[in-house]
């Protein structure tokens, strides 16, 4: 039996002063993160002692520098929300963590409720600004020079699941689910091919199957083995090969379907061989073609299109569905991927309200014609860049948006919550729960565990190597019986 | 040309509960002409050319509106636009 998937995604954001020739990107973010103030407002740590992003997945570990800044730099640039999300400085941009949650619907409210923590800092650190200069941040990969920056989606996996099985039912999967999760993008970089607009960000940027980098020779699977959890219980699957999503519905299909794919690994239900003769090259392929029609060549002969497939996985999940019990936003995500399959194969153009690469295609096409514009444009590029803008006011998804033409998942009210609220059912109920009651006592936080400096005792640090405990039905008791970080030490420790 | 469509050839597929059940997100489908999922064919050439009419109408105004929120000067601020890479 597959364990339950929970999951989470980091985005980080592309940063630009405008009006200020000397923009220097890292103090930018510093002075972005700085601005948002939450209640607690107690200077707490990232607790960077349980850290190791250099173990790698395939069983060694990689020579090299582990990051561990100073306390002073460390609160600076990091902060643990009440909400449970980790917002911080990562090398030049901001970036936003949001709480493990165990299903797609959540993860859609809270990577939205993300970027209106983005957008509510950026509105206060543009005041401490010089007149004249404005701080913008967009949802996206690449500024289109060949400089790609990521938006990885975490899953909680079995440990007993070799990570060789994953690679192999995973390869395929992740060349192609782009056709229904790209962000959409004008022109090709990083020395690819010549194209008027593809379907994804970051094609571009892979340039390995596998590997433990992020940053240079991108794999399009991350080997990296840090499970902030029991390890010899758990992984955690670092992805790093999508794209920052701003349309919720893609957002939903993007992690539902890659967590369905997962759970059938873990279980062996995928039967097919789709192993591509060169993912590196069919990521690219499918990317550079919006009509969705170029056949990729298969290891034992034939050749089948992204959503061929992609409809291969969607026939084996339903085979798997068949003699399990389907929870309801699963069953959702099921019939909402096979509606993207059936809509791609007529016309791509149908999901024109639904998927991001669509949506910034149709409503660049429309511009172009109205204006008589070649893809070449300047204003073209813009509005590549300006949809993923987070001004709500200027931002072109969220024009979308507002004039009907995005299809909602979730409501406006429960991403607003969000923003104050840890999901109930992991750990991130604890975390976030302490940091409202506790806020100045709290030390240090890191994703599995949180630390507590009371009276002059010795730091105090609670480990929460289970994701699935520290949940509102396990923990609102202590807390309710433990009017200070003190007496919940001490409840603890009984 | 394809002769492989995985979706129609198994009948177990067509059997599932699940298979061409609504997709519980059309009941907030925008407010948009053109694309219903009602089968444009049995349409007549005019009710297509009026919804084609609309389609534009719809584009017009989502072009005004773009103007109006597009960045000036774009051609120096995308190439102002430089990022250093992450993750």
């Amino acid at each position: 039996m597959a364990i339950p998937k929970v999951m989470g995604t980091e985005v980080e954001y592309g940063i630009t002063v405008k009006g200020d020739p000397d923009f220097d990107p890292i103090s930018s973010c510093v002075l972005l993160v700085n601005a948002y103030r939450e209640d607690h407002a107690g200077e707490i740590l990232w607790d960077y002692d349980q850290e190791n992003p250099l173990a790698d997945a395939r069983g060694f570990q990689v020579d090299g520098e582990k990051y561990t800044p100073n306390q002073q730099e460390n609160i600076a640039r990091n902060k643990t929300l009440v909400n449970g999300a980790r917002y911080y400085v990562d090398h030049a941009h901001p970036e936003y963590s949001c709480p493990e949650v165990t299903n797609v619907r959540d993860l859609v409210v809270h990577e939205k409720a993300g970027e209106r923590i983005l957008e509510a800092s950026r509105r206060e650190a543009n005041a401490l600004l010089p007149d004249g200069a404005q701080m913008l941040i967009y949802k996206n990969n690449s500024d289109r020079k060949g400089n790609s920056y990521g938006s990885h989606e975490n899953y909680l996996m079995d440990r007993r699941t070799s990570f060789k099985q994953i690679v192999e039912n995973l390869m395929p999967f992740f060349a192609t689910r782009q056709v229904y999760c790209g962000a959409g993008k004008v022109g090709a970089e990083n020395r690819s091919a010549p194209v008027e607009f593809q379907i994804s960000q970051r094609a571009d940027f892979f340039e390995t199957e596998v590997a433990l980098d992020t940053m240079v020779k991108r794999p399009i699977i991350n080997t990296r083995d840090e499970p902030h959890a029991d390890r010899e219980k758990y992984r955690r699957l670092h992805v790093i090969v999508g794209d920052a999503n701003l349309s919720e519905y893609t957002i939903y299909l993007r992690n539902g379907v890659t967590a369905i794919v997962l759970e059938m690994i873990e279980d062996g239900t995928i039967s097919k061989n789709l192993a591509l003769r060169d993912p590196v090259r069919a990521i690219k392929e499918t990317s550079h073609d919006p009509t969705c029609r170029k056949e990729l060549q298969m290891d034992e002969g034939r050749r089948l299109t992204a959503v061929d497939v992609q409809a291969e996985y969607l026939e084996m999940a339903l085979v798997h569905f068949s003699s399990r019990s389907v929870d309801p936003i699963t069953k959702d995500v099921l019939v909402k991927w096979e509606h993207a399959l059936e809509a791609l194969r007529r016309d791509p153009m149908e999901l024109d309200t639904k998927v991001d690469w669509v949506m910034k295609k149709a409503m660049i096409e429309g511009f172009m014609e109205r204006k008589s514009l070649d893809w070449s444009a300047p204003q073209v590029e813009m509005l590549d860049l300006q949809y993923h803008d987070l001004r709500p006011d200027k931002g072109l998804y969220y024009l979308l948006e507002r004039q009907g033409r995005a299809e909602r998942i979730v409501g406006d009210e429960e991403i607003t919550a969000a923003i104050h609220r840890p999901p109930t059912d992991t750990r991130a109920y604890f975390r976030g729960e302490c940091l409202k009651k506790y806020g100045s006592a709290v030390f240090g936080v890191n994703w599995d565990s949180i630390s507590f400096g009371v009276d002059g005792e010795p730091i105090k640090r609670i480990l929460m190597a289970e994701p699935l405990k520290g949940t509102k039905a396990h923990v609102d008791e202590l807390l309710e019986s433990s009017p200070t970080a003190a007496d919940l030490v001490k409840n603890l420790r009984a | 040309m394809r002769t492989h469509d995985p979706t129609r050839s198994n009948p177990a597929h067509s059997a599932l509960p699940i298979f061409g059940a609504a997709d519980s997100t059309q009941k907030q489908q925008p407010r948009k002409g053109g694309d219903g999922e009602g089968g444009g064919d049995a349409e007549g050439p005019q009710k297509l050319a009026k919804k084609g009419k609309e389609l534009k109408e719809d584009m017009d105004a989502l072009v005004d509106e773009i103007d109006e929120v597009l960045e000036e000067n774009a051609e120096e601020f995308v190439k102002n636009y430089v990022q250093r890479g992450g993750e």
